[in-house]
Parts: structure tokens; C-alpha cells; sequence
């Protein structure tokens, strides 16, 4: 046998390499599953327990599980809050994104372009606390004249009715902060979409004497559609989790309220978690974690829709935008 | 329609490369132009200066003129998205709208700018257009699918029939059956023998069989190096250039002797 088709001396650190990667993978899916396995046992008995006749779920002075009867009723508002303002955030937050996200790659001057991305990056790294902070001591009071205008003008609309907030504690002034957290996701991925697109669609359209807006309409926007939907999707999982926008800026309470302007809000399961952990007994404890139970499945499940929707028409399927041109 | 292209002392820059150097010609109305030349000779860069496609790459940008019957299309204040309506465009690679059916691939030229039509008109036009571009009988029966359902070939006709359809006065196409097999490549080169009797033709083609085949003129270009610009060497009748050329470098091309 030639020396060259002979074993090489030593595999050790191929093999140490492999055991090492393969571990780091494993330990992803044991983290899921612990995290999924402590939510079911700790929340099980507060789940199952009979609300009715527990003194230490019906205790007035601690915590915000009295009065119910069940798991049910007091995991709803929070659960409808959670989504309400999630959704609110997207409604103001997407079309920002996305505009921001054609403005990098099709409108602005490439510096430009560069420095626009790093600092939509750089929003994903501020802190939430700060954003919360910045919602409560900035946005409220810069949100009150909107909101009186609206509430005077156009409180025939529900959304618009109700009792104004005096202090701007509006479930809008949190929605708003949201929007700008979820900001920088939407925009990221919206943005390499966009660049996607193939060069032979956009010149296609301004051949037959497209403007701009008509060739992103025309080539970018049917060709980006899917990823605006997994982009979104991506946002609200994120809005979903959020806790400190809600829980400083708003004053959350158990109800069901489609009012923006109000003070009476209702909260979402992260923010009524961090309020209510520290003043609960042990019961009402494992309450709130079956609430978190809720908020993780429901993330999963955006979260997997999201991914589920990229992997159905993933543009990296596609021919990759070719920027090579021949004489 | 059909409109007389004259180009006076062309230089195209990127940035502050210079890419072809000195383009003076001229295209007659109904006639069929030919550019041949190696690669990088800067004939598919030329073409795109005549309807301001090179405008598309960042820092690309022409001095001298372009007239369409006499009207500088480098003219301060001229609209490129006007220039684009009046001279057409077909790629090397087919390229439908993907997400659009055959219908709306036809008729997306006519519908920007604000433009309607009704539906009598729109289905008129597609009829026609297809019809000009010989692919009515193939595709009348599934207007409604989507354009990257057809072959290669079709899709190319198609989108011949979508820049037919804005009635440009030129149609430029920028080696338009190079990613096509033999078969589609013929029914191409007789539909341009139709079209020339409507609208001035310029083709870039890598494929001398088809310059003799399709066109009246041929324009050579070639560049010295690279890094070099490219120039016009010789433009002529096509049969003079392929048969009796002035210039030693198109005979070398021509015969195969190089390039």
C-alpha cells in the first residue's frame, strides 16, 4: 500500500472537534426541553388547582390571583393584552421597517446605506429597560397631544373613546415603544430580502420605463413578499416577549379593553410577571408561571410559523441577485 | 414606429474608468445592427447608453450625444423612464415577471405610468403583441398562467411581445438568444426579421452565424487590453464586414483568428 492511501498518524483532534460540536448542538435541544419540562411541572398545580377554594390564590394581599375561579380566566386578559399590544406595535412598526429597509437598499447612496444599517443594528442593542425609561419619561408626554387631539376629535371611534389618561400610562405610549424594538429585526431581514432581489427583474421593469417606485413595485415587492410576511412574524414574536416596555410604561390591569388612550390597560403575561414575582406566595408563583407557560407556546408558535413561511419559498432557493455583467 | 440613432464622439465612464471610448454611428430606421466583439469590448455597454440602462450601475455615465431622430436623449431635463419607453429592451436571460401571468407580463408596460386601457383594449394589445412576437398560438389557451410556466424560448418571445407592447421606436437586445437551445434560437431570429419592418433593431450577439443571418449592418468593437476602452473599430454592411473588411483586426475576428 502507498504511504499517501495509508491512515494519517494522528485523528484525536478531529475526533475532539466532532464531540465538542455535537455536543454544543445537543445542549440547545436539552435547554428547549428543560425550559418546556420546568414551565409544565412548576405550573401544573397552580393549572390544576381549585382556584376557588385556595387561601393562598384568593389572598388579597399578596399578588393579583384573587377573585378568579380558575387558571383560565386570569391567564385571558393577559394573553388578549399580550397580543393586543404586540399587534398595535406592528401596525405602527411594520410599514416604518420596511420603508427604512427599501430606503438602505434601493433608495440611499451606498455610505449611506452603511451607516443606516449599522445603526438599525445598533437600536437592537439598546437595552429594553432603556427604551422603557425612554417611553416613560419621553414618550408619554410627547404622545398626550396626539392623544387629546384624537380622543376629542375622533372618540366616536371605540379605539379612541373612553376616559383620557391624565399621565399618558396609554397601552399607545407602550405600543409606540415596541414598535421602535422591533424595528431593527424587521428591518435586517427585509433588507437582505430586498438586496435579493435579481438584477434581471429590476432591469426588466425600468426597461419598459418603470420609475423607482414602480420597478420596487413591480419586481422587488411580489419577490419580497414572503419574507415581509416571515419578517413581521419575527417582529411580533419578539413584541410577544417583550416585558419592560409594558411594565414600566403602561399601568396594566387584569381586563379586556380595545381602548388606546385610557388608563385603564390591560397587561401582557412578561410585564405582569415582573410586576406581580416578588409580592406572590408560593401558588400564585407557579400562576404566573403557567402564564409564561402560555407566552412560550404562543412565541413558539409565531416563531415556527415564521420559519415555516422562509422555508416555503426561501429566496436563497432562487437565483442569488448577480450584480457580474458581460461586454 | 421607427426611429433613425445617431451617436456623436460617445465616451461611457464608470466612475472614473473609461469603458468605450469615441462611439460615432449611425442606425437607419428599419434596419437590423449587429455588434459583435470579444468580451469586455464594451458593445453591450454601448447598447445599454441607448436607452440610459447603463444608468442603472452607480457612477456610470456618458459624455457626448445620442439623437433619436435628432432629439438628444443626453439632453438636460430629458426623463430617462421617457427615453425607456421609446427604446425597448430584451436580456440575454428571459425575464417575465415571475409572479405575473402571461396577460400581465404583456401588459405591464402599458399599465405604469398611470396608464389604463379597457378591457377590450388590454385584450387587443396582448393578441397583438403576442401575435408580433409568434407566440399567440402557443400560449392563447393559458393567458392566465404565470410567464415562468413557458420554455426558455417562450419566455424570451414573451418579452419581446412585453417591449413590443409600449410601441417603442427601437428595440435593443443584448445577446437575446444566448441562453436558448437552437430551435428557439431560429424562431427569435425570425421573429426580428418581422420585426424590422416596424422598429429599428440593434443586437449584441456573440454569435457570428447569427450577425450574417439577421442583420443588414455589423458594428465591431474591440479594446487593445485590458483596462484598455473599447472603440468601434468598423462598422459597415454586414456582408462587406464578413466578406471584405477594411480593418485587419475585424478580418482576424471574423475569420476566427482570434478572440
Amino acid at each position: 500500500m502507498r504511504a499517501a492511501l495509508r491512515k494519517p498518524p494522528s485523528k484525536a483532534g478531529d475526533r475532539v472537534f466532532l464531540g465538542l460540536s455535537t455536543a454544543s448542538a445537543w445542549v440547545i435541544l436539552l435547554i428547549l426541553a428543560g425550559v418546556l419540562v420546568f414551565l409544565l411541572v412548576k405550573a401544573a398545580p397552580a393549572i390544576a388547582a381549585n382556584w376557588a377554594d385556595s387561601s393562598q390564590l384568593q389572598d388579597r394581599t399578596a399578588g393579583n390571583t384573587a377573585g378568579w375561579n380558575s387558571f383560565w380566566p386570569y391567564v385571558g386578559p393577559l394573553l388578549f393584552g399580550t397580543v393586543w399590544s404586540s399587534l398595535i406595535a406592528l401596525v405602527m412598526g411594520t410599514p416604518v421597517a420596511i420603508g427604512i429597509a427599501l430606503f438602505i437598499s434601493h433608495y440611499s447612496p451606498r455610505p449611506l446605506a452603511g451607516v443606516l444599517g449599522y445603526l438599525v443594528d445598533l437600536l437592537a442593542a439598546v437595552p429594553s429597560i432603556v427604551f422603557g425609561l425612554w417611553g416613560v419619561f419621553v414618550m408619554r408626554d410627547f404622545l398626550k397631544p396626539f392623544s387629546t387631539f384624537l380622543n376629542s376629535y375622533l372618540g366616536w371611534i371605540p379605539l379612541f373613546g373612553g376616559d383620557l389618561s391624565v399621565g399618558g400610562a396609554t397601552i399607545l405610549a407602550g405600543a409606540v415603544v415596541l414598535a421602535v424594538m422591533i424595528l431593527p429585526i424587521i428591518t435586517a431581514i427585509s433588507r437582505e430580502i430586498f438586496l435579493q432581489t435579481p438584477s434581471l427583474n429590476e432591469e426588466a421593469a425600468l426597461a419598459l420605463g418603470a420609475t423607482k417606485w414602480e420597478m420596487i413595485r413591480m419586481a422587488v415587492l411580489p419577490y419580497a413578499r414572503s419574507g415581509i410576511v416571515s419578517a413581521t412574524l419575527l417582529g411580533l414574536g419578539r413584541a410577544l416577549g417583550e416585558t419592560m416596555a409594558i411594565a414600566i410604561i403602561v399601568s396594566p390591569k387584569l381586563i379586556y379593553s380595545f381602548q388606546l388612550l385610557t388608563d385603564n390597560n390591560p397587561g401582557t403575561i412578561a410585564a405582569n410577571i415582573a410586576l406581580q414575582f416578588s409580592g406572590s406566595n408560593e401558588l400564585q408563583r407557579d400562576a404566573l408561571i403557567g402564564t409564561g407557560l402560555m407566552l412560550f407556546l404562543v412565541s413558539f408558535a409565531v416563531n415556527f410559523a415564521a420559519r415555516w413561511i422562509i422555508s416555503q419559498t426561501a429566496p436563497g432557493g432562487r437565483r442569488r441577485r448577480r450584480k457580474a455583467r458581460t461586454a | 414606429m421607427s426611429k433613425r440613432i445617431e451617436a456623436t464622439d460617445l465616451n461611457v465612464y464608470y466612475g472614473d474608468f473609461l469603458a468605450v471610448e469615441g462611439v460615432n454611428i449611425e442606425i437607419e430606421p428599419r434596419t437590423v445592427t449587429a455588434f459583435i466583439g470579444p468580451s469586455g469590448c464594451g458593445k453591450s455597454t454601448f447598447l445599454r447608453t441607448l436607452n440610459r440602462m447603463h444608468e442603472v450601475i452607480p457612477g456610470a455615465r456618458v459624455t457626448g450625444e445620442v439623437l433619436l431622430d435628432g432629439d438628444n436623449l443626453y439632453a438636460p431635463g430629458v426623463d430617462p423612464v421617457l427615453v425607456r419607453r421609446q427604446v425597448g429592451m430584451v436580456f440575454q436571460r428571459p425575464n417575465p415577471f415571475p409572479t405575473m401571468s402571461i396577460r400581465d407580463n404583456v401588459l405591464a408596460g402599458v399599465k405604469l405610468n398611470g396608464g389604463r386601457m379597457s378591457k377590450s383594449d388590454q385584450d387587443d394589445l396582448v393578441e397583438r403583441s403576442l401575435r408580433g412576437a409568434n407566440l399567440w398560438n402557443e400560449v392563447k389557451d393559458r393567458l392566465d398562467r404565470p410567464g415562468s410556466s413557458l420554455s426558455g424560448g417562450q419566455q424570451q418571445r414573451l418579452c419581446i411581445a412585453r417591449a413590443v407592447a409600449v410601441q417603442p421606436d427601437v428595440i435593443l437586445m443584448d445577446e437575446p438568444c444566448s441562453a436558448l437551445d437552437p430551435i428557439s434560437t431560429l424562431a427569435i431570429e425570425d421573429l426580428i426579421e418581422e420585426l424590422k419592418k416596424e422598429y429599428t433593431i440593434v443586437i449584441v450577439t456573440h454569435n457570428m452565424q447569427q450577425a450574417t443571418r439577421v442583420s443588414d449592418k455589423t458594428a465591431f468593437f474591440n479594446i487593445a487590453g485590458t483596462g484598455k476602452p473599447g472603440h468601434l473599430i468598423e462598422y459597415d454592411d454586414t456582408s462587406v464586414i464578413f466578406s471584405n473588411p477594411k480593418v485587419k483586426a475585424t478580418e482576424d475576428y471574423v475569420s476566427g483568428r482570434f478572440g
